[in-house]
């Protein structure tokens, strides 16, 4: 197979997904498109059979009555055959809708609804009961098609398939039938709509955004030869398969390169199948790395004397000279050596411990990573790097280049990407993958994408010196104080998100005196501080209220004050009072988006009395919080909190810190 | 949609076809007394458990529930008194040939090896159908490696259903309660039983965790097609799952039948609420 390794299929003639996949299965038939873990062992499909399985599936869709145009929805976690699926049904001309696995049935009707959806492809009976819940609503919808039978036995639902059954049928119609598969597909053009994918919508409700098949497959291409990526590759696709980003690791990307794609066993299995499968290309939002480096810390406090000495040591000289060895810049031999010798005893076993060591590309993305999380992985020896990217560009705007990586940009324009910054601060960019428009939404797609091709990504950024981007917050969100300072509020927030006590924060201010702040502590972290220090707490709501918490909670303020204060633009908008929240912020609750970004207009409106008592003097507050359970049920939550003021830094503190 | 409180999920979720008078009976209790000493824990007990079906066994604290079960498996031997399982007939059965015969049970106390991971205490569950002797397994390859293979197989099967993947070499010390429960369970399922006996499978458990209690064991009685009798407490769940229930106090049986002929029974209600002796 050596011929064909590295190929990159040419997009004029492959230029649909179905096509890419017929490609992969002549060229490279007997290599890993798939694996999944199944009772314990790690099952794999070849190109070749997943080829074959596909043309079952499509033609089973077909007989249940998928035609050309019609979109079917896919819901449920990261499943080969709901990968599958998403081919089937773009062979048959079908437009593939991802749903969140986690969305309630209230926001999957929105869905379904908006999208005009006729056919549901489900995983399982938690699925199932939800479509049964709203199909009455749902008039649309035809047939239901599952891939997970149990629990369903039983079910008397007329509209009802079973996934094993469709392909029983579908493989015995494409016997008789031979040809009728490859006629559909050939039937596909690289500018029809390949997959509409629903925004999360921090604002408002979900748009949403189709994308062309050349969306999708330019841009993935671009970054498979930007990456220098091949079939030996290998990656875990364990994020929502509704997510863009998803979409284009593990379709496009892996379509374009022909690896591997692994699915884990199961959610609460995601680290050990890392492990388990060695990726060598990884992508995890900063929360995940974020969690990872936690755990470890955690456990290297729990360690032994010498371990934790040789840790720490290793550790500052990973920091100090690991970035720039990775970077390729010129470092002493006798650092070098040290540094060899780090690897054998801490980076290497470490990185093996977290089934990194593989990895040739790790990417994050989505929200500002921490400047330690950042240098911590990367001085370990992990190629990460951050890129900026959304759904309406079919992820890449930006990208960082090898050899030039700064943990508070997200690096240069990507392969065919323009960007220009506008007056107010937002940045445009134009790009092959930009999206066609939203779904039946005239007005909204207007607003973001210009006649002459510019798109609005709503961020606010600057050019950096060396003309890398700089995104520093939203541009709807950045405003001022009374005092007219400039207030950014997300800026803040990440500054106080990157204490690994700090779980979420949110931070007021806009037309206000001064600048306030929820923060919600790190149950894991902050509870693990309890345990070693020996105090109790019997709830989450207990331990947020501890005076403790609030001494160091302030402590790290203080220091987001300080490093505020080195910004003559911003210094002014220094956190002047808070408090700990009583419960965390959840996507259940409307606080969360379900990408896990913070809802901030949501937030004000729910914890109106508690921003009332930040700005009014008070210093404490009782509030009454609705919360819902996961099964849908609401039930209710009071507390009275503690609010607390800080001294702002002034330029004294700032010189005696340094 | 002719009842008004029925909602989409009731109509879709068909629970007919459920065991009925002419179904067969697995096992049956006859004229059973159990004292200790002077206390009678069961007098004159007797009901029967039909193949398929899901019997609830309930009381108040100190009815003879437990005793019941303990009867059924064997702990306890009946002073007087049968019970027919499978068509035989002995005044009192054995808990190892019980075993081998197809009844396994879980615990009101969870009975698990603490310092074993999930995947073993799961294995210990296949104990009654290993065939291999000791000898075999000590050489281990060959017939005793085929067999325990086969036995992974099993309880790799059993993880799936039970949705444990995460904890599968975990410690069960280490577990919360309520996956304890499901751990003991899993190991139940193992022997593949025909009955299964579960001792208050819902104690200590939030309703959530309860939740998916209930949905293994109705997912266990729909997809093996194992006979389940259960001592519960919560009476919610007992009325929702089972097909009939059994109702002790003092050790005496005072009613018999499906959930709703129980309901409203009156000795049922003096039991639970108390009557007035005035």
């Amino acid at each position: 197979m050596a011929n064909v390794q590295g190929a990159l299929p040419d997009l004029s003639v492959y230029d649909t997904g179905p096509k890419l996949l017929l490609w992969n299965a002549e060229i490279r038939s007997d290599r890993p498109a798939m694996r999944e873990k199944y009772l314990g062992i790690w099952q794999t499909w070849t190109w070749g059979e997943v080829s074959d399985e596909v043309r079952g599936v499509a033609m089973g869709l077909m007989q249940l009555g998928v035609k050309r145009g019609d979109r079917v929805a896919i819901i449920g976690d990261n499943r080969p055959r709901l990968y599958w699926s998403v081919y089937a049904v773009q062979a048959l001309g079908g437009v593939p809708v991802p749903i969140y696995q986690d969305a309630v049935a209230e926001e999957m009707h929105y869905v379904l609804e908006n999208a005009e959806v006729k056919f549901i492809i489900a995983e399982n009976q938690e699925q199932v009961d939800k479509v049964i819940e709203i199909k009455d609503r749902c008039p649309l919808v035809e047939s239901v098609v599952y891939d997970d039978p149990r629990g369903l036995r039983n079910y008397q639902v007329s509209y009802l398939h079973d996934y094993a059954g469709l392909l029983v049928d579908g493989r015995k119609y494409a016997d008789q039938h031979r040809g009728t598969y490859e006629t559909e597909v050939e039937a596909g053009r690289g500018s029809d709509t390949s997959i509409m994918l629903y925004t999360s919508g921090t604002t408002g409700r979900p748009k949403g955004v189709v994308l062309s098949y050349s969306n999708i497959l330019i841009s993935s291409l671009n970054a498979v030869k930007f990456e220098g990526l091949n079939e030996e590759d290998e990656i875990l696709a364990y994020l929502p398969m509704a997510w863009v980003g998803d979409h284009i690791f593990s379709y496009g990307e892996a379509l374009c390169a022909g690896f591997c794609v692994a699915c884990p066993e199961s959610a609460d299995t995601v680290l050990n199948d890392v492990f388990e499968t060695g990726p060598t290309f990884f992508f995890a939002p900063p929360r995940i790395f974020e969690n990872l480096l936690t755990s470890v810390m955690i456990r290297i406090e729990d360690a032994g004397w010498i371990k934790r000495k040789l840790f720490n040591y290793f550790m500052e000289l990973a920091k100090e000279w690991g970035t720039k060895i990775i970077d390729g810049k010129s470092v002493p031999i006798s650092k070098r050596l040290l540094y060899a010798l780090g690897n054998v005893l801490i980076y290497g076993p470490l990185k093996n411990t977290l089934g990194l060591s593989r990895v040739r590309i790790g990417y994050t993305a989505g929200e500002a990573i921490g400047p330690d999380i950042f240098n911590f992985y990367r001085g370990i020896g992990l190629n990460l790097k951050q890129l900026y990217g959304m759904t309406e560009a079919s992820v890449f705007v930006t990208i960082q280049p090898d050899g030039e990586i700064k943990s508070d940009t997200v690096g240069k324009p990507a392969y065919d990407v323009e960007i220009k910054i506008a007056e107010n601060g937002e940045v445009l960019f134009k790009s092959p993958g930009l999206f066609r428009e939203y779904y039946k939404n005239p007005e909204a797609t207007a607003e973001t994408k210009t006649k002459d091709g510019w798109c609005h990504t709503g961020d606010a950024g600057f050019f950096d010196s060396d003309g890398h981007l700089k995104i520093i917050d939203r541009a709807k969100d950045v405003s001022k104080l009374n005092d007219g300072t400039m207030f950014a509020p997300k800026y803040i927030e990440n500054k106080l998100k990157f204490f690994s006590d700090i779980f979420e924060a949110v931070t007021f201010g806009a037309e206000r005196d001064y600048v306030t702040a929820f923060v919600n502590i790190d149950l894991e972290a902050v509870g693990n501080w309890a345990e070693r220090n020996a105090v109790g707490y019997a709830s989450y709501q207990e331990l947020a209220g501890l005076p403790q918490v609030y001494d160091f909670i302030e402590g790290h303020i203080r220091q987001v004050n300080e490093d505020l204060m080195g910004d003559p633009n911003l210094t002014g908008s220094q956190i002047k009072r808070f408090l700990v929240l009583h419960k965390q912020l959840d996507a259940d609750d409307g606080e969360l988006t379900r990408t896990q970004k913070v809802r901030r207009g949501h937030i004000a409106e729910k914890y109106a009395p508690l921003i009332d008592a930040l700005y009014s003097g008070q210093e404490e507050c009782s509030i009454e919080t609705e919360v819902t359970f996961e099964d849908g049920r609401k039930g209710s939550i009071s507390a009275n909190l503690t609010i607390r003021d800080v001294e702002a830094a002034t330029a004294s503190v700032a010189k005696a810190a340094e | 949609m002719t009842d008004t409180a029925s909602t989409p999920m009731d109509e879709a979720i068909g629970r007919d076809n459920r065991p009925d008078e002419s179904s067969e009976i697995m096992l049956s209790v006859d004229k059973v007394f159990l004292n200790f000493g002077g206390v009678k824990a069961l007098q004159d007990v007797s009901f029967d458990i039909r193949k398929g079906e899901i019997r609830a066994i309930i009381g108040p604290n100190g009815a003879g529930k437990s005793s019941m079960l303990n009867v059924i498996n064997g702990f306890y031997k009946p002073n007087e008194g049968s019970i027919t399982y499978k068509g035989v007939t002995r005044p009192q059965m054995e808990p190892s040939e019980v075993a081998r015969e197809g009844v396994s049970r879980t615990f009101q106390n969870i009975a698990l090896f603490r310092g074993m991971s999930t995947l073993d205490n799961i294995m210990t569950g296949r104990n009654t159908r290993m065939q291999k002797n000791f000898l075999w397994q000590a050489i281990y390859f060959g017939p005793a490696r085929n067999e325990e293979l086969e036995h992974r197989r099993k309880a790799e099967d059993i993880i799936d259903f039970l949705e444990i993947q995460a904890i599968r070499k975990t410690p069960v010390g280490r577990l919360p309660y309520g996956l304890q429960k499901r751990v003991e369970l899993g190991r139940a399922l193992a022997a593949e039983p025909d009955l299964l006996l579960l001792d208050e499978p819902m104690a200590g458990m939030n309703s959530e965790e309860k939740e998916d209690m209930c949905r293994f064991v109705l997912d266990v009685n729909d997809e093996f097609g194992t006979t389940i009798a259960l001592i519960e407490h919560d009476m919610s769940v007992v009325m929702d799952i089972s097909d009939r229930v059994v109702v002790l106090d003092y050790g005496i049986k005072i009613a018999d039948g499906t959930p709703d002929e129980v309901r409203g029974n009156q000795d049922v209600i003096d039991a639970y609420l108390g009557v007035s002796h005035g």
